[in-house]
């Protein structure tokens, strides 16, 4: 998808159209993997594979739960089956089938989500899955990935296919921004620090990702040197890179497209408490649900974009002079 | 072993859970001893496996969907040479494999955690589906209870196992009447169950759950269809005890020492 400016032209991509192209190049070159649907092949770009390879996708109709079960079975029996849904419904729907029938038993399956967070747009507050990553963050030996954009997406798609375990992919319906490309290092686990600064320190996550890089250009512009770093796995989150870069600022931001109860934004807040507490503020959705809008009106709406983050760094730093 | 044999086994089985809950000082006193005479023709006549080789590729498969059961599952996984007898007074204890309800530990023979219900049917069509995409010879058992089938996402399994074609699994329904609030009919009513199953495009058996030489002969049969079989398998919850017999408070209770002490008199006089 191109978007055209007034004086730009920028190259947009969403992170599922990344799932469907790395699904499909993985079915291919390994036969063992499988993919199930709950009725949203489509939407969650599974059509790539069921046209060239029907033999490895199976649909489970609208059963969240039965699939994750069904997953779980197939992976005991050396499958690995990705699973797919919007969030809102997996994990949403399926928490305790993922608690139990995958990660309990440790099978080797990958839950990928697509229309996470307030993106999702006008389908509205039901269809947005804000709680996602709370929900899937307290269960044990579960590995949580967030891309912050197309390329980043086919990484995590592969890399999740490579570790042996359950894996959480969080991805988006809507269009974003290039901000890596397919030479980026991506290793579950390791953030990538994208700018380095040294008056504080934002860690974002999927699209904020962008928002925090167009706010590190906004504060540069005011004297105010922001370190970005793209926090891609969730779980087990890089608490090295992030605390030694809180070292060095003194002050964090944490930015995501999701509830900032139980979020990246809990993640974060409890290693810096435990390690190096420091002021923090927290970008994301403040304990509500959505509504119906566009991508943009919602997340201007809900201070999830470039200026909330603008505008905490301000209040933090003058609060911390 | 012959039937005969197989009988004498059970008993022996039903002793040793008894113990197991007594000492335990809590578990599923009524499903674990219906269930005996099921998994002893499963474990001993029917099912295709080797203690000696738990992670064997060709052995056929034993799901136990209706988790709560499993202190019977234990006492025949030890009887048939997975581990230990000495074992099962671990039930329920810190440290030990044998948990409260069954967690995935292939070395002692369970194939997959289960417990909360509605869910090991699923993880059993899974397997069959493998199965069936790998073209392997071997066959899917899974138990569920009656009371699992207010849970919706049994009926979603069904769905799919009827879909996929997998007669590779059979399905036992452990049809004792009762669940922890009461009688199922009361509960949550499931008649018609076998029309229900018929409609959903399974093939069905009904039998006397308690009959050795029948379960096997209808275990035998499952196996040459051409959809998935459930068995539904009418059983005496609490089987073996007059006083845990059809009382639906020993669904989720175990008994007192004294209480286990006069079952287990009950049953070898018997």
């Amino acid at each position: 998808m191109t978007v055209e400016t007034k004086d730009q032209v920028i190259v947009k991509k969403a992170t599922r159209d990344a799932f469907g192209e790395a699904i499909l190049q993985l079915a291919r070159e390994n036969k063992q993997i499988v993919a199930l649907s709950a009725n949203l092949a489509e939407s969650t770009r599974l059509d790539g594979l069921i046209k060239e390879l029907p033999d490895q996708y199976f649909e489970v109709g609208v059963a969240e739960q039965n699939m994750a079960g069904i997953a779980a079975g197939l992976a005991l029996s050396g499958k690995i089956p990705f699973i797919t849904s919007f969030a809102a419904f997996s994990p949403g729907r399926n928490w305790e089938q993922i608690r139990v029938a995958i990660c309990y038993n440790n099978a080797n399956v990958k839950i990928v989500s697509t229309h996470a967070g307030l993106s999702v747009g006008a389908d509205g507050a039901t269809h947005q899955a804000l709680e996602d990553i709370a929900i899937t963050r307290a269960i044990p030996d579960l590995v949580i990935l967030s891309p912050a954009d197309y390329y980043e997406a086919k990484k995590a798609v592969i890399a999740a296919a490579e570790y042996k375990g359950p894996v959480y992919i969080r991805l988006s319906r809507q269009p974003s921004p290039f901000i890596t490309d397919e030479s980026t290092r991506f290793e579950i686990g390791k953030c990538n620090i994208l700018k380095e600064g040294k008056d504080l320190t934002i860690v974002a996550m999927g699209l904020m990702v962008n928002e925090a890089m167009l706010a590190a250009d906004k504060l540069e512009k005011e004297g105010i040197s922001a370190e970005v770093i793209n926090c891609h796995t969730i779980k087990p989150l890089d608490k090295q890179t992030i605390i030694s870069s809180v070292k060095k600022t003194g002050r964090a931001i944490t930015a995501e497209e999701h509830q900032i109860i139980g979020g990246l934004g809990s993640a974060v807040s409890e290693i810096l408490s435990e390690n190096y507490p420091v002021p923090i503020k927290r970008i994301g959705i403040h304990d509500c649900f959505g509504e119906s809008g566009s991508a943009g009106e919602l997340l201007s709406k809900y201070g999830c974009n470039c200026d909330n983050i603008v505008e905490a760094a301000k209040t933090l730093i003058s609060n911390t002079k | 072993m012959n039937p005969l044999e197989l009988e004498s086994l059970s008993k022996k089985i039903r002793i040793e859970v008894i113990k197991m809950l007594a000492k335990a000082g809590s578990g599923h006193t009524a499903g674990s001893l219906d269930v005996v005479d099921i998994l002893v023709s499963l474990y001993f006549s029917v099912l295709k496996h080797d203690p000696k080789k738990p992670t064997w590729e060709d052995r056929d498969r034993f799901v136990l969907s209706a988790g709560h059961m499993v202190p019977a599952l234990y006492a025949v996984l030890a009887e048939a040479g997975y581990f230990s007898t000495d074992r099962l007074e671990t039930l329920r204890k810190l440290g030990s494999p044998l948990q409260g309800h069954p967690h995935y530990d292939l070395s002692i023979g369970i194939e997959a955690s289960s417990g909360p219900l509605g869910q090991g049917i699923s993880v059993a069509a899974g397997m069959a589906l493998a199965g069936k995409i790998d073209k392997q010879p071997y066959h899917i058992y899974c138990l569920v209870s009656d009371g699992e089938h207010d849970e919706g996402q049994l009926w979603e399994a069904i769905m799919f196992c009827a879909k996929y074609k997998l007669n590779n699994l059979t399905l036992i329904i452990d049809r004792n009447n009762i669940q922890i609030d009461g009688l199922t009919e009361e509960i949550m009513p499931l008649e018609p169950l076998d029309e229900k199953y018929r409609a959903f495009n399974w093939y069905i058996e009904e039998v006397d759950g308690h009959n050795i030489d029948q379960l096997i002969k209808v275990f035998e049969k499952s196996k040459n269809q051409n959809k998935p079989t459930a068995i539904i398998a009418n059983t005496i919850p609490g089987k073996g005890v007059s006083f845990f017999e059809r009382d639906y408070h020993w669904h989720g209770k175990a008994p007192s020492q004294e209480e286990a002490a006069l079952a287990i008199k009950e049953l070898e006089s018997a």
